[in-house]
């Protein structure tokens, strides 16, 4: 069967089913389990009633469980055992990948992609969210910075491999330094430094996710505040830096974790752009070169890449229950 | 608002050239990849996406048949015009060719300025005129014709042959319909489950919602990688495997926690009288959902469905492990970072198309439903 057609055919078992389900336990359990009639009427549809809430959760909770929540027991799980899966090694995985020096890469870079993108994204996503706030094309500017959101890590990487390129015929990089009259260079082969050329890559694309968002927030500020700023003799800047910034402090951080925990998933622009060489492998890439390969040290590297998302959670969780508070 | 922040006209002109700055710099990368998707090889490789619209120098080579030499006096002559050698003449339809340098040697094709005269290795004297016309003296008779080399100013061309080849020669239409089958039911199935349970989360009351709808926010930001492994395995321990379907459940089960906090969020807001009324009314949950909740809630719908769609779209991770890696079911993400990476490496115009194709279908949904898009991302993130 061509996959089209698998592909229709699921659409209409998935929708037709999920119809179905609630639908039919919904009728089973109103008419057949807790009838609302006999001497019982009143308790069964209490009873019902609290039954019903589980109907409509079940899907989700099982699908979330089977597909989020399992596969971190599972993973932890397996990477206590060997490659081929049948020999509990206990935590040699981790062991290994600590006495590793490509590991010990990985991880720095990936210390350094935590610390530089999310910081750049949010703070160019703030200049232009502020920029663009009174200026007739803002929604123009705002719209085209914002459009790197809709592309491939995958597109934009070789976006900005014709952009690196060592050739001046083909990366403007190198152009310029050629009209300079300097030599042309390969940035992705800079030590140390390519990181940075790599970062920015996601720092374009997520730039316009800070800027939308942070664009709301500066426009929710009570004018009264910037206004008395202003009469008290505040200037652009300290209006900006001491009356503005502070008010959406909350929204900046929530930007800046969001980005942070994006950038602990991101393999796609160092696979496609280095594969992990010149020493620019972070932790999701160096996860993927053992993928298929040695499962064992796969899991190992994406428990520890959990481990590093894991304040990010907590923190997320706790701002959660204070909001329904 | 304007002059009581103080800001002076040159401000302004700072604000705008800055912008304009930001912008340009977010826009060019993108730009040269779609004006380079219509250049040819030779052209690309020989001046920035930038020179486009400008006249580039080319180089080409002509071979020159000696059946044209005669005698004049006693040196043997070879005269006639490099443009008239077929394959030259094919890049200069309307014949206004000039030549800016022309060469003997391979190594330096544009040696010499037009006008000038060189020594030929094997003997005799050529002379290249900037019309193209040239003349070979040699004391000897001329038995074979000279190979030369000249750097012409082309004209600017585009062309649509790179979308030609990558969309027929390359399978990258076959990779086009596999990233659409995955997209689709990945994107749709994962609504319904999710309003369902973002209805109970929001407006249902039961003991335990507190710590699920926690649980959801927390599991919005489990690493991807943490499942792959695990999955995988179950995938073929229960007989679906590297399939459509596993891409299929994969997609839906990593989509759900955005789909259940976004949907939340905004049910959470409808107003409380009209559930409340239909309640008293007599209605039971599941109309309250159907007829109520879920037409409400369309816009909120929509931004998930806009989310779950370029992410599914632009997914190559889930692609690489939940999809068997031969031609017929590689999508457009894993195509590219692949096999035309690996293999075209060299070859600019074939990756700049490859990569516009696969980015033009989520460029028309952002620039289409931008405002969907917006309304999503603050409802998923100012809390």
């Amino acid at each position: 069967m061509s996959p089209v057609l698998q592909g229709l055919l699921t659409i209409i078992i998935g929708v037709g089913g999920c119809v179905g389900y609630f639908y039919a336990s919904n009728i089973i359990l109103d008419k057949v389990i807790f009838p609302a009639k006999g001497p019982q009427a009143g308790q069964n549809i209490n009873r019902a009633n609290r039954v019903r809430p589980w109907l409509f959760l079940f899907p989700a909770m099982f699908a979330l469980g089977l597909y989020l929540v399992y596969p971190v027991v599972g993973s932890f799980y397996r990477s206590l055992f060997n490659r081929a899966g049948d020999d509990f090694i206990g935590l040699a995985n981790y062991a290994n990948l600590f006495a590793e020096s490509a590991f010990r890469t990985a991880v720095f870079n990936n210390l350094l992609w935590v610390l530089v993108v999310p910081a750049m994204a949010t703070f160019l996503g703030l200049l232009v969210a502020q920029l663009t706030d009174r200026l007739a094309w803002g929604n123009i500017a705002k719209s085209l910075i914002f459009m790197p959101m809709a592309i491939s890590f995958v597109g934009a990487s070789l976006i900005w491999k014709f952009v690196y390129s060592a050739n001046p015929d083909i990366g403007i990089i190198n152009s310029i330094r050629d009209s300079m009259g300097l030599d042309p260079l390969d940035p992705l082969q800079i030590p140390f430094w390519n990181n940075f050329f790599l970062m920015f890559i996601l720092v374009w694309i997520q730039t316009g996710f800070a800027m939308v968002i942070l664009s709301a927030a500066l426009r929710g500020i009570p004018e009264e505040t910037i206004e008395a700023a202003i009469i008290d003799g505040a200037n652009p800047l300290q209006v900006f830096f001491q009356i503005k910034v502070p008010q959406i402090m909350g929204t900046i951080v929530v930007v800046w974790t969001t980005i942070t925990i994006l950038v602990l998933k991101v393999f796609d622009i160092v696979y496609t752009m280095t594969g992990g060489n010149f020493d620019t492998e972070i932790l999701p890439s160096y996860m993927m070169s053992f993928m298929f390969r040695d499962d064992g040290r796969a899991t190992a590297v994406a428990f520890v890449i959990m481990v590093m998302v894991l304040p990010v959670m907590i923190w997320n969780i706790r701002q959660a229950r204070k909001e329904m508070r | 608002m304007d002059n009581i922040a103080g800001q002076n006209q040159g401000g302004k002109i700072a604000v705008n050239i800055t912008v304009i700055i930001l912008v340009l710099l977010w826009l060019l990368p993108t730009i040269g990849l779609f004006v380079s998707s219509f250049r040819e090889r030779d052209q690309i490789s020989n001046s920035g996406w930038w020179q486009a619209p400008f006249a580039v120098d080319l180089n080409f080579r002509a071979r020159v048949a000696a059946d044209g030499a005669r005698q004049d006096g006693d040196v043997y002559v070879l005269e006639g015009n490099l443009f008239d050698d077929p394959d030259i003449a094919e890049a200069f339809p309307d014949g206004n060719g000039a030549v800016a340098a022309f060469g003997t040697r391979a190594v330096a094709p544009d040696e010499f300025t037009p006008g000038t005269s060189t020594e030929l290795r094997r003997g005799g004297t050529l002379t290249v005129q900037e019309d193209g016309s040239f003349r070979l003296e040699s004391a000897d008779p001329i038995e074979r014709g000279p190979t030369i080399y000249l750097a012409a100013e082309t004209p600017p061309k585009f062309t649509l042959l790179n979308y030609d080849t990558v969309l027929n020669a390359n399978g990258m239409d076959r990779a086009f319909i596999n990233t659409l089958t995955v997209t689709i039911p990945a994107t749709i199935i994962p609504i319904l489950i999710a309003a369902f349970a973002a209805y109970a989360l929001a407006w249902m009351d039961f003991p335990g919602r507190g710590v699920l709808i926690a649980a959801v926010v927390g599991l919005l930001v489990v690493p991807l990688q943490l499942a792959l492994v695990p999955l995988l395995s179950l995938h073929t321990s229960i007989g679906i495997g590297q399939s459509f379907l596993g891409i299929w459940l994969a997609h839906t089960g990593f989509g759900l926690p955005l789909a259940v906090y976004l949907l939340r969020n905004y049910m959470v807001g409808l107003p409380r009288d009209i559930i409340e009324g239909a309640k008293v009314d007599g209605a039971t949950d599941f109309q309250i959902f159907t007829k109520i909740i879920l037409p409400l809630s369309f816009p909120a719908l929509a931004s998930f469905a806009i989310f779950q769609f370029l992410w599914t779209w632009n997914d190559l991770l889930v692609a690489k492990v939940f999809l068997p890696s031969g031609a017929e079911s590689q999508v457009m993400t894993v195509k590219i970072a692949d096999d035309l990476l690996g293999s075209r490496g060299g070859d600019w115009g074939i990756l700049a198309t490859a990569a516009f194709v696969s980015i033009a279908v989520p460029l028309i949904v952002f620039f289409t439903m931008q405002r969907y898009l917006v309304r999503g991302l603050l409802a998923g993130s100012v809390k």
